[in-house]
């Protein structure tokens, strides 16, 4: 197998070999590393998507800077299907050192745009081919040659539009949008998408079945990235310190979050800010100081991927126990150790759980989509606060990096709820408080923050055994009440966190349970089982831990139920079987998948479909 | 039933804010009697109230270590936060940027600050955050007993025998190298010079750092000192215990700048100091540093102010946010209208 994972080379297919495909095909683009192929990549994602054509785009990069390979993939479907799809019927082979392996993957009707030189038609004959004489064209246009190497790979946006059906206006408008501040780059970048566009019109007469036609199926939609969106989410939140470590794929969050907050949360006159950005010396140091920062009443968070976590456990576990709000935004990537550092997964869910020593319990937000990395960057600062304590919003790589399609983010419903914090004039009337009482039952105390000018104000925070009034104590009571308080608190989370999204069948004995990224595979999987194998099966899609008590109903309502996720252990398999009533746990099985690219529904289908004996 | 009749108090006298000394204390101290760091504490005191500090003002930061407990002995009307070990100096900076009206006071140990916590004590002196940070250094791990840390000196010994083979951590040295802009050493005991430090120290508007010999009357008992464990069980009192914990008088000097004064401290080992004269230059950063060099090879410990700037722009200075508090910005500074958003959405269709 490729390092893709594409390889099916005859694929069951539901349509005839000749019939025409339309708006429903998956181009895969090879490149070197560090060959500037983004632009070009971009702007054919967004051309596909201004044809009105739902479309999604993923990168596959290694964890280097030049001169290893990499791939993006852009797939187009006018059934709005945005998860991966492994099965490729456009390649376009830039790069020569996969060239072979990339084309011997392809599926026997698939389509290979390559370059000449390469010669690749030698090594299949139930591929259609499309040689292009790349630096032959690309010299006429671009005259600079430090720039050909950049420009060269717009030739096969113009070859693409071409063969598949792209308006050269579409490719234009996307180019503006692209190089926004650079008419000369527009102009550059266009004339080499030009010469590829006539060099196929004159010399590649098209075959094959994949055309794109316009549709209307993304008017009024936008493209983001899960990064970007969070950002956007933590400056509507309102954030205010954020101190951050760069580590892929969570640095984009941190990096989209400054250039945002320059330009609308800044005084474009005297350059006053209302934040602070800090780009610490270390993942230690980044969580001490959102850690301080929360402490001192600021709405602070950090952004970070699993080794960072890893460093920041001692740190969480303070803020759980001297309870300190904070949001952590973990992009996760494949572990464990460094593991596939520029890779996806799912594999932080459980040791976040219950990160750092002793009895620790942590709020997690699962966000699936664009549109909720930015809702739930919201809501996290407002749990945070409620409750007092670090809240984990746990996006992936696939989410974060790659860019979705998805409906514009609608502004914030609700004002921030910045939780239980007592002022001068609170205390004046209550006459003093106590910090770590549980004065309204939900398990929640009431903070001052330092600074209030008060005498009664002042409270000492600490990760040693306290009692109620924030002294130091080691007494066996002390330690139990607030230990069970603190359960308490969580208990209260449960009901206050966001549901699972149920979308429930007919007639359907079997569930599936999924979560984050995973959900456009499943989304996908549950039409293939319904159409290909009349299976239905109904879909709970978490959204937070503490797990809702309508998971565990759920659970209740199926014969079996199928818990879908990318990592090895399966982890919240693991943890459903942990608060599932003992009858229940034999009906929760797992499908894992972690191969480091992201899930797709085909996988899903033939594992549920294997499991259940159809097959 | 108790029947005495506690006298009143005579009246204390006010500060400029009209607080008095009692307003500026913090719980009774825990630590061994006789502990540098409890001499710390009191001028901690002191230097908060003669200069009026304002006590709601003042947030007191603290990584692990008997002297991380410090700050619960003091200015107990004042946010005190006891964190994790070595990391301070990031609760530190976190704190400051939610509220830059605070002042920060931090006491570390030199276990704290030059073993786990060094790397984030560089960055702290490299950002010249406005804080005082106090190291109570007595080249032990007193909390856990006794180990060496990595200011101990060259040659010195464990109880056990084990003898300290590597050079220490000049954390002046350091501070002065990374950016700290008022950076001085005292000793517990010296009552005149650190409460002038502190006080000067208050008025600082960058990274303050003070590194105070603090002796540990505990774990410097190897053999051959007089008042060690062993020497004071064998002689002295009629236990067999060994957390039995001795009890000492504070050591205290006083001398005059340009002197060197020899102290013997509870184990019987002796430190040489020596005041910088009257008319040290401190803004010059070549002369603080070979001074402090040169003491090393004479064995000497020098004290005072080594090294001022009062010029370099402090880390909140760098970042150039709102003059009022970060963390209590109203929702209507902090979260952009609607129509940013829109216009954000547009730019993404
Ligand atoms: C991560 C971590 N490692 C180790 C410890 C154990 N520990 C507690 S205090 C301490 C050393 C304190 O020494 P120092 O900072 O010199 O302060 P002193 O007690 O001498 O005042 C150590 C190693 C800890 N609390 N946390
Ligand atoms: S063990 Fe040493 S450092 Fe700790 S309180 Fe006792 S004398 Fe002070």
């Amino acid at each position: 197998m490729g390092t893709t994972d594409l390889a099916v080379k005859v694929a069951s297919t539901t349509t005839s070999r000749h019939e025409k495909v339309i708006n429903d095909l998956s181009i895969q683009v090879a490149t070197v590393n560090g060959s500037g192929s983004q632009s070009a990549n971009t702007v054919l994602l967004r051309s596909i998507f201004r044809m009105g054509i739902p479309v999604s785009g993923k990168n596959l990069f290694p964890s280097n800077i030049a001169g290893l390979p990499t791939w993006y993939t852009i797939r187009a479907s006018k059934n709005g299907y945005i998860a991966r799809r492994k099965e490729i019927d456009f390649l376009v082979a830039m790069n020569p050192e996969t060239a072979e392996e990339d084309v011997l993957s392809l599926r026997a009707g698939a389509s290979a745009v390559f370059d000449e030189k390469l010669n690749l038609q030698r090594l299949r004959d139930d591929v259609i081919f499309y040689p292009v004489p790349f630096d032959a064209l690309v010299a006429p246009v671009c005259p600079n040659a430090k720039l050909r190497k950049l420009v060269r790979n717009m030739i096969y946006d113009g070859v693409l539009a071409k063969l598949l059906g792209i308006p050269m206006g579409e490719i234009h408008e996307a180019l503006k949008q692209h190089f926004m501040k650079k008419p000369s780059a527009v102009d550059l970048n266009f004339n080499a998408a030009r010469v590829g566009y006539e060099y196929a019109e004159k010399n590649l007469p098209k075959r094959g079945r994949f055309y794109l036609e316009r549709m209307d199926a993304t008017r009024g939609k936008i493209i983001i990235d899960g990064n970007a969106a969070a950002a956007l989410g933590a400056m509507f939140a309102g954030v205010t310190v954020c101190t951050w470590y760069p580590i892929t794929p969570s640095s984009s969050l941190a990096e989209s979050l400054a250039s945002y907050m320059k330009r609308y949360r800044m005084d474009p006159v005297t350059g006053k800010a209302t934040f602070a950005i800090v780009q610490a010396e270390d993942e230690l140091a980044a969580i001490g100081m959102a850690m301080g920062a929360g402490w001192a009443g600021a709405r602070a968070m950090t952004a970070t991927s699993g080794p960072g976590i890893s460093l920041m456990a001692e740190f969480v576990g303070l803020g759980y126990y001297a309870e300190i709000p904070a949001v952590i935004f973990d992009i996760q990537r494949t572990g464990p150790s460094t593991g596939l550092p520029t890779r996806t997964q799912q594999g932080d869910i459980l040791k976040n759980a219950f990160l750092s020593h002793g009895d620790t319990r942590h709020l997690m937000l699962l966000p699936a989509s664009v549109e909720e990395c930015f809702s739930m960057a919201v809501e996290a600062f407002d749990l945070a606060e409620e409750f007092q304590t670090p809240v984990f919003v746990m996006s992936d790589l696939d989410l974060g990096m790659n860019n979705w399609m998805s409906d514009p983010f609608p502004y914030p419903a609700k004002p921030m709820n910045r939780g239980k914090v007592l002022n001068a004039k609170d205390l004046e009337r209550l006459g003093g408080f106590e910090r770590y009482r549980d004065v309204d039952g939900d398990g929640i105390g009431y903070r001052t923050l330092p600074g209030t000018k008060h005498p009664k104000a002042a409270y000492f925070t600490r990760g040693s055994g306290h009692n109620e009034r924030a002294i130091y104590s080691e007494r066996p009571e002390d330690y139990v009440n607030n230990m069970d308080r603190l359960s308490r608190k969580f208990e209260t989370a449960r009901k206050r966190m966001p549901g699972p999204v149920l979308q429930e069948s007919d007639g359907a004995e079997i569930g599936i349970i999924a979560y984050g990224s995973t959900h456009w595979a499943i989304v996908e999987s549950l039409d293939q089982l319904r159409q290909e194998y009349d299976l239905p099966v109904s879909y709970c899609r978490i959204r937070a831990f503490p797990f809702s008590e309508r998971i565990m109903d759920f659970i209740r309502r199926y014969q079996r139920v199928y818990v879908v996720e990318q990592n090895r252990d399966g982890q919240v398999y693991e943890l459903l079987r942990i608060e599932a009533d003992a009858e229940d746990i034999p009906k929760i099985h797992s499908i894992r998948h972690y191969k480091g690219v992201p899930i797709d529904a085909r996988s899903v289908t033939d594992e549920i479909v294997s499991q259940e004996g159809k097959k | 039933m108790s029947t005495t009749v506690v006298p009143p108090s005579p009246p204390q006298k006010l500060n400029r804010i009209g607080l008095g000394p009692s307003d500026y204390k913090g719980n009774k101290s825990t630590l061994c009697a006789g502990c540098g760091h409890n001499a710390i504490s009191e001028r901690i005191i002191e230097a908060c109230y003669e200069l009026g500090v304002e006590p709601h003002r003042v947030a007191k930061l603290s990584g692990i270590g008997c002297s991380s407990k410090s700050p619960a002995y003091f200015l107990s009307t004042s946010h005190g936060f006891n964190s994790v070990h070595g990391r301070m100096p990031s609760i530190a900076t976190g704190t400051m940027l939610a509220n830059r009206n605070l002042i920060s006071i931090g006491v570390s140990g030199d276990g704290d600050t030059a073993s786990i916590g060094v790397g984030q004590f560089i960055h702290l002196m490299r950002r010249n955050l406005p804080m005082i940070y106090i190291i109570e250094d007595n080249g032990v791990y007193g909390l856990t007993k006794g180990q060496f840390s990595a200011t101990a000196d060259l040659g010195s010994t464990l109880k056990n025998g084990v003898i300290n083979d590597l050079p220490p951590i000049d954390t002046c040295a350091l501070a002065i190298m990374l950016g700290a802009t008022y950076v001085g050493r005292s000793f517990s005991g010296d009552k005149k010079q650190l409460m002038a430090l502190l006080q000067g120290a208050l008025g600082h508007h960058g990274t303050v750092m003070l590194d105070v010999i603090s002796p540990c009357v505990t774990f410097n008992d190897h053999v051959g000192s007089t008042k060690s464990y062993s020497y004071v069980r064998d002689h002295d009192a009629p236990v067999g215990d060994v957390s039995y914990i001795p009890f000492f008088e504070d050591i205290v000097v006083d001398y005059d700048p340009g002197t060197t004064t020899e102290i013997t401290l509870h184990d019987g080992s002796r430190l040489l100091l020596k005041k910088l004269n009257a008319d040290f230059d401190p803004t010059n950063k070549t002369e603080a540093l070979k001074i402090l060099m040169e003491a090393h090879d004479k064995g000497e410990i020098v004290t005072g102010l080594f090294y001022l700037d009062t010029q370099k722009p402090n880390f909140m200075e760098l970042l150039n946010f709102v003059d009022e508090p970060l963390a209590t910005l109203p929702e209507s500074s902090v979260r952009p209208p609607k129509k940013v958003l829109d216009e954000v959405m547009n730019s993404l269709k």
